[in-house]
């Protein structure tokens, strides 16, 4: 552990690691081999508790959960890393535009993020699904969009910085063109208080998902997704309580690893950071 | 002078509301296919169509349309709803009254607990106490909502029959039964809130123990209770009410699945049942409005600041 720096050797967050790397793992199993078809119906096995040969128990089709957990896994951070990946990627070329360039750009950028950030990011996407549409894109579209805002604003504020350096002045003096200097000079920096919105609105990304899919509007049945066999499992909740306790355990055991992730980051990037004694 | 103010706060948000109004002006039309079909359904000719068609005004170019539906916005009337026609804006504050009980509930218990135990972390900071509550208010944090309502609907509701899992009373009928179909959508949002509300007095806190009034305070002997009361709580709370705004938007986000779950009439359940309808007046009414409200908050805040904080009040 010693090669680790400082805020990442505390074991919640070592913890959390491991969390992370088991549940990507199980998500990349789940996109290749599950015990059982997950869509295949089964009679016989309908409403099973967990037994040896369905771990986690069967649903009202006789569906194998885990399987269909595997399979939620794969669309769960398949969703939520494209999700942050437009975020991201629209966020940064409009917070920089807005930053760098100032003046009018800044103007009605800064208005348009200011408008955005006053519906909450879940509302927002649930009015941008009725226009869409459900389904794993709309999804994606929506979140995205709705997370965009929060990014801009952060890295408008940090290329409004940026651009009064030394570096960024005497490259503007070297007669570079913008383009070079936004990327050699300003994005790389953008990139260190990134990483820890990132992780954060990678667990928005996931809990948002599972909540939408739960509400109907996410991925469509009979697709599994966590918040969706939530949903289903929700109807046989008096006999068949395992439908919503696996699915919600590793939404939250997603969540805590995330976000033990995130305030790591936070710590190690934070210069005022002491280590516990 | 506080009307003055006043004034000027709301011009400042004029360009918010305008954006906001464009972009909900504009879901209606970004929905592939005709607005008109929609109301009008599926048994419609054309003479009718084109009749529904100029009663709502779509025969207008854009720019005309969006100026006539803010006319009636203004006129305190935010349009029909496709389903029932009814008006959107009373059926709004009605659902509104059922989720602000919901809101507020929650939001006052939660900072019960989590402003003491903000300023005892940040306190202790990196401590082992400091370490437990980080940690649990994380775990807190990482727990959703929905999934929550749902394990207290089990054991609550199922196992043990101790309370109503669906609907609500209003208290003027019945205290008891309001209490009783309310306790659990309201604990369900409890815990995340709690997280957030611990995470952000931690935050703040910290922040106010590093000013040099507090080593100032410590040096000339206060007794730290003194120090934490007087000099920290009150500096640590101004910037964490900033966030009030963003507090009622984690709310706000909650009740959309926690009312769908408990069957609340509340405002998120209208806008859910409006997705699964598309019924678009009530979609666009719904985020106007809470668009209002986060608006008119954040008015409120500035106006409260300088109570609170007497450095604002003399710049």
């Amino acid at each position: 552990m010693r090669f680790l720096p400082a805020p990442f050797r505390r074991p919640v967050y070592l913890l959390s690691f491991f969390g992370i790397a088991a549940l990507l793992l199980a998500a990349v199993l789940g996109a290749f081999y599950t015990p059982y078809d997950p869509l295949s119906l089964s009679v016989d096995a309908r409403l099973q508790g967990p037994s040896w040969d369905h771990w986690l128990g069967t649903d009202h089709f006789g569906r194998d959960l885990l399987s269909r957990l595997l399979v939620g896994a794969a669309v769960s951070f398949r969703v939520s890393l494209a999700t942050v990946t437009v975020a991201l990627v629209l966020g940064v070329t409009l917070g920089t535009a807005a930053g760098y360039f100032r003046g009018l750009a800044d103007r009605i950028v800064s208005s348009i993020i200011d408008a955005f950030l006053a519906m909450p990011g879940i509302l927002l996407a649930l009015a941008l699904i009725a226009v869409i549409g459900p389904g794993e894109l709309g999804v994606i579209a929506a979140l995205g969009i709705a997370y965009t805002p929060n990014v801009a604003r952060v890295v408008r504020g940090n290329v409004l910085s940026l651009r009064e350096t030394n570096f960024v002045e005497t490259a503007q003096i070297f007669g570079h063109p913008h383009w070079y200097i936004l990327w050699r000079h300003i994005v790389p920096h953008v990139g260190g208080p990134l990483t820890v919105l990132a992780s954060a609105y990678f667990a928005q990304a996931l809990l948002s998902e599972s909540v939408l899919s739960f509400l109907g509007l996410g991925v469509p049945p009979p697709h599994p997704s966590w918040g969706g066999i939530l949903a289903e499992g929700r109807r046989f909740i008096a006999d068949a309580p395992w439908l919503t306790i696996y699915p919600g355990l590793l939404i939250m055991i997603s969540l805590f690893c995330i976000n033990l992730l995130g305030d790591a980051l936070r710590d190690y990037l934070d210069p005022r950071f002491e280590p516990a004694s | 002078m506080i009307l003055k103010f006043l004034l000027k706060r709301i011009l400042a948000s004029l360009p918010t509301l305008f954006i906001v109004s464009v972009f909900v002006f504009l879901l209606l039309r970004m929905v592939p296919g005709d607005p008109a079909a929609l109301v009008v359904g599926d048994v419609a000719n054309s003479a009718e169509l084109a009749r529904v068609r100029a009663e709502m005004g779509l025969d207008k170019p854009l720019p005309a349309q969006y100026l006539l539906w803010l006319a009636d916005v203004l006129r305190g009337d935010f349009g029909y709803s496709f389903m029932n026609r009814e008006a959107v804006l009373p059926a709004l504050m009605e659902r509104f009254q059922v989720t602000v009980q919901v809101i507020a509930l929650a939001f006052l218990l939660s900072a019960a607990v989590a402003i003491p135990a903000g300023v005892f972390a940040a306190w202790r900071q990196n401590r082992r106490a400091d370490i437990a509550i980080v940690t649990s208010a994380t775990l807190l944090l990482s727990v959703p909502s929905f999934w929550m309502g749902i394990l207290l609907i089990l054991l609550f509701g199922v196992k043990l029959g101790w309370l109503p899992t669906l609907g609500f009373v209003p208290f003027q009928q019945s205290p008891t039964e309001w209490l009783l179909h309310i306790i659990m959508p309201t604990a369900a949002l409890v815990f995340v809130e709690t997280a957030i509300l611990t995470r952000l007095m931690r935050a703040s806190t910290i922040e106010v123990l590093g000013q040099e009034y507090i080593t100032y305070a410590r040096s000339k002997g206060l007794p730290e209770s003194i120090v934490l009361r007087r000099h920290t709580l009150k500096n640590a709370i101004t910037p964490t009410l900033t966030m009030l705004g963003l507090i009622l938007g984690s709310l706000l986000s909650g009740t959309v699945v926690i009312e769908t779950i408990f069957g609340l009439p509340g405002l998120g359940r209208f806008l859910i049942d409006a997705i699964y309808a598309r019924d678009y007046p009530v979609i666009q009414g719904t985020l106007l409005f809470i668009v209002l409200i986060y608006v008119a908050i954040n008015i409120v805040i500035d106006l409260l600041y300088p109570l609170l904080d007497p450095r604002v009040r003399q710049a």
